[in-house]
């Protein structure tokens, strides 16, 4: 098996779930209550935001526990918009985030707020003067994706960081969401106030997940209820899944920091084995995120191409599999001007630190022999 | 680049004159205590400065443990490089680049081995013009610069010093003798045991437990306040005296109006008897004048009656919003606002008298005798000592 679809999830880490075990079986009880085992689920909790908090090189008050990138993207967007509708109305985010950050700003827009959305070149990249351009007295918000989830760019958070300096009344959250573990980026000084991490994108458990709020910015809770996580984000906390997020994340970044070539290198040799192949098109940024590669085949339908490799027990994605379901063109190629013939066969390859080299060459090969196969066919 | 060493400067304590050793000495043994999990780095003390030799070890959290250390009045992180040209110069581009909060910048260079070819006037200047190329929004300011940094060639190698953080200023803590904390959990306490130790004191905390009506997780959160405050200087002895019996007695025996009163009284006398018994010159506490019914004026004039030991009051003329942002900026605030009660919470009369007056506890006191559970609550105390946190005692280090 190769698994070759690590920004859509990850395979849980074996010590991060062999922790997840350990924590749901002994320190179960609820960490709000009173008695000593809820006493003990509440250290572990305290353990797991210190960690985390280290990792990050934050505040250990600075960290809210969510569901994953979903949550903490809405808890980002809508909690800084309802806080600071009295201060101003207009939202500054890009046309290639992902639908957790779009759709949330498309149900603001409805409620009266302002988005704009400003257009990226033809790899994905913003600059932050193009934001500065779109800044206005009334903006309170600009959301930029830190790595792109299709296609690797990777965007100039700090220079978007630094100049929004100069703008007091601004708020920068960015998604962190596919560049946790793989692309290093320093929150503070990048001067980023929220930032989302989800666990299963870094080996952790689905359903837990980590926003950044920095102590001097304020958000409104969108989950009402105990007034868990500061009363930002009541429910009962995840304790064995943000255990084993921690401790996926302690891993990763070792990873990371052990071997930081590493996935350069397998995403070298697939470039230069897809870049060879006759009427295949690359689409990430040649500077991409090395864990990303994008392409297309024009003429051959993605769903083929990806159910043949699945034959050979191999797995890859037509563009992100939270708007895969829906088989028309990706709408972040679109955003960066690829033609719509290529846009809607669009194929995303990912790595993670399990993925090998024989694995990248094996596939080279597989994936040959699939084009060579189906342009028979489809003529 | 590496970073090499930090270099601390003294504050106050370089006035001190003929004791300046006692200050910087202690100083001494607070920061190799402080660091004591980062093996390789080591102290070395100068007259006039001290030295953390990082030896590889990660600077970051040594430079967080630096700006907790009452003492330290400045310190600087410095590169260690070789006597090249190009290599000083990205040093002290890197030194700048480090500082988010850098602005201006201003290049010192002193060269003490003559024998490197550039003289120090003209090394400023290509180091500044390096810097500028290379860097944005950083121009040079040769009267107030935002960051300084400071050059020096020596024979061996060449050292680069960047800009000065702030220490906490003060003296070290154990400069200045021993206090007994009255640390109840709230919010006050810890910050006027933080406020002592700036002036030098050591401390040793006395809790007041009274299970079942203060459970565990109460007198965790008074260890948990003890360990954060020795992050500024030393360990932290925990005296956590059984106060169940005095404090259940108090309440059948005396009026309600003047419970409050009278248990306070028992406080104090029990916290002198602990700091005889363990050499403590004075006691702390965190009243602030009219805060509640047992910091009137009326009340503290009775209430310390019994004792004869100063008592310190760092919070006594300070606003409630005062002491909370102190203890945010300490770190105790979260741990104060846990929602578990302690002994001063638990049989509180619905109105405490304002005005206690002395001739009235006497009379009240004087028909009952409390000194067989006040020599039970001495004997039962129990010692508990709080260090700074280390990297390797971590809680759930497998889980994790």
């Amino acid at each position: 098996m190769i698994y070759f679809d690590n920004s859509a999830t990850t395979r849980p880490h074996h010590d991060a779930l062999s922790s997840y075990t350990e924590a749901a079986q002994t320190y179960f009880a609820n960490p709000s209550s009173l008695h000593r085992m809820g006493g003990k689920a509440e250290q572990l909790l305290t353990a797991c935001r210190k960690q985390a908090a280290q990792l990050l090189h934050v505040e250990e008050n600075e960290i809210i526990f969510t569901s994953g990138g979903t949550e903490g993207n809405n808890l980002a967007i809508k909690g800084t918009a309802f806080r600071k509708k009295r201060i101003g109305n207009h939202i500054i985010t890009t046309t290639i985030e992902h639908p957790s950050v779009l759709e949330t700003c498309a149900e603001l827009e409805k409620q009266g707020f302002q988005v704009t959305y400003v257009d990226v070149d033809k790899y994905g990249y913003v600059t932050a003067d193009k934001i500065r351009a779109a800044i206005t007295d009334n903006t309170i918000l600009v959301s930029v994706m830190h790595v792109n989830n299709e296609i690797g760019t990777i965007q100039p958070i700090q220079t978007i960081g630094k100049m929004l300096t100069e703008f007091p009344n601004v708020t920068f959250h960015v998604d962190y969401v596919q560049g946790a573990g793989k692309v290093e980026l320093d929150l503070k000084k990048s001067h980023i106030h929220l930032c989302t991490l989800s666990a299963h994108k870094f080996h952790g458990m689905k359903g837990s997940g980590i926003l950044f709020k920095d102590k001097d910015v304020f958000i409104a809770p969108q989950l009402s209820g105990g007034g868990q996580e500061q009363e930002l984000r009541s429910g009962t906390e995840n304790v064995p899944g943000i255990t084993a997020m921690v401790k996926a994340l302690r891993l990763t970044m070792e990873n990371l920091r052990d071997q930081p070539a590493r996935l350069f290198e397998l995403r070298e040799k697939l470039w230069e084995g897809i870049a060879k192949m006759e009427g295949v098109i690359l689409h990430s940024p040649p500077a991409g995120a090395p864990h990303i590669v994008n392409f297309s085949v024009p003429g051959i339908k993605p769903e083929v191409l990806v159910h043949a490799l699945g034959e050979k027990d191999i797995y890859v994605s037509t563009k992100s599999a939270c708007s895969s379901k829906n088989s028309d063109a990706s709408a972040v190629l679109l955003a960066c001007g690829v033609p719509e013939a290529q846009a809607e066969s669009a194929i995303r390859v990912s790595f993670s630190y399990d993925s090998t080299m024989e694995e990248v060459e094996y596939f080279l090969v597989v994936l040959q022999e699939a084009l060579t196969q189906l342009k028979k066919v489809m003529r | 680049m590496q970073y090499d060493h930090i270099l601390i400067r003294y504050g106050e304590m370089a006035l001190k004159g003929k004791n300046r050793k006692h200050f910087t000495r202690q100083l001494e043994h607070n920061v190799k205590d402080q660091i004591r999990s980062y093996r390789k780095a080591k102290v070395e003390r100068t007259r006039d400065r001290m030295y953390i030799h990082l030896h590889g070890e990660d600077h970051e959290p040594i430079v967080e443990a630096c700006r907790n250390i009452f003492g330290i009045h400045s310190f600087s992180l410095a590169i260690r490089t070789a006597n090249e040209e190009l290599a000083i110069k990205q040093a002290a581009l890197q030194l700048l680049l480090d500082n988010p909060a850098g602005t201006s910048f201003k290049i010192s260079c002193r060269r003490t081995n003559k024998k490197f070819p550039i003289d120090s006037q003209e090394m400023n200047q290509r180091i500044g013009a390096y810097v500028l190329q290379n860097s944005e929004g950083y121009p040079v300011d040769v009267r107030k610069p935002g960051v300084d940094i400071m050059v020096e060639i020596r024979e061996q190698a060449t050292y680069v010093t960047g800009q000065k953080i702030k220490g906490p200023g003060g003296l070290p803590a154990g400069s200045s003798g021993k206090t007994l904390l009255m640390l109840s959990g709230g919010i006050d306490s810890p910050v006027a045991g933080y406020l002592a130790m700036k002036r030098g004191v050591e401390i040793e905390a006395i809790h007041f437990h009274s299970p079942p009506y203060t459970n565990e997780r109460a007198k965790q959160k008074v260890i948990d306040l003890a360990q954060t405050l020795s992050k500024f200087g030393a360990k932290v002895k925990i005296h956590v005296v059984p106060f169940t019996d005095l404090q259940v007695k108090v309440h059948q025996e005396i009026p309600f109006g003047y419970s409050m009163t009278v248990m306070r009284r028992m406080m104090l006398k029990i916290s002198e008897r602990i700091a005889e018994q363990n050499g403590i010159l004075s006691l702390t506490s965190g009243e602030s004048l009219g805060q509640v019914a047992s910091q009137t004026m009326e009340s503290m004039h009775t209430i310390n009656e019994v004792t004869n030991y100063p008592i310190l009051r760092p919070l006594i003329t300070m606003d409630k919003s005062e002491i909370i942002d102190i203890a945010k900026q300490i770190d105790t605030y979260e741990i104060s606002t846990r929602p578990y009660d302690d002994c001063c919470t638990v049989f509180v009369p619905d109105s405490p008298k304002t005005k206690p007056r002395r001739e009235k506890v006497h009379l009240y006191e004087g028909t009952i005798d409390f000194s067989s559970e006040i020599e039970r609550a001495v004997k039962g105390t129990e010692t508990i000592t709080a260090v700074p946190e280390l990297e390797e005692k971590a809680p759930f280090a497998d889980l994790l």
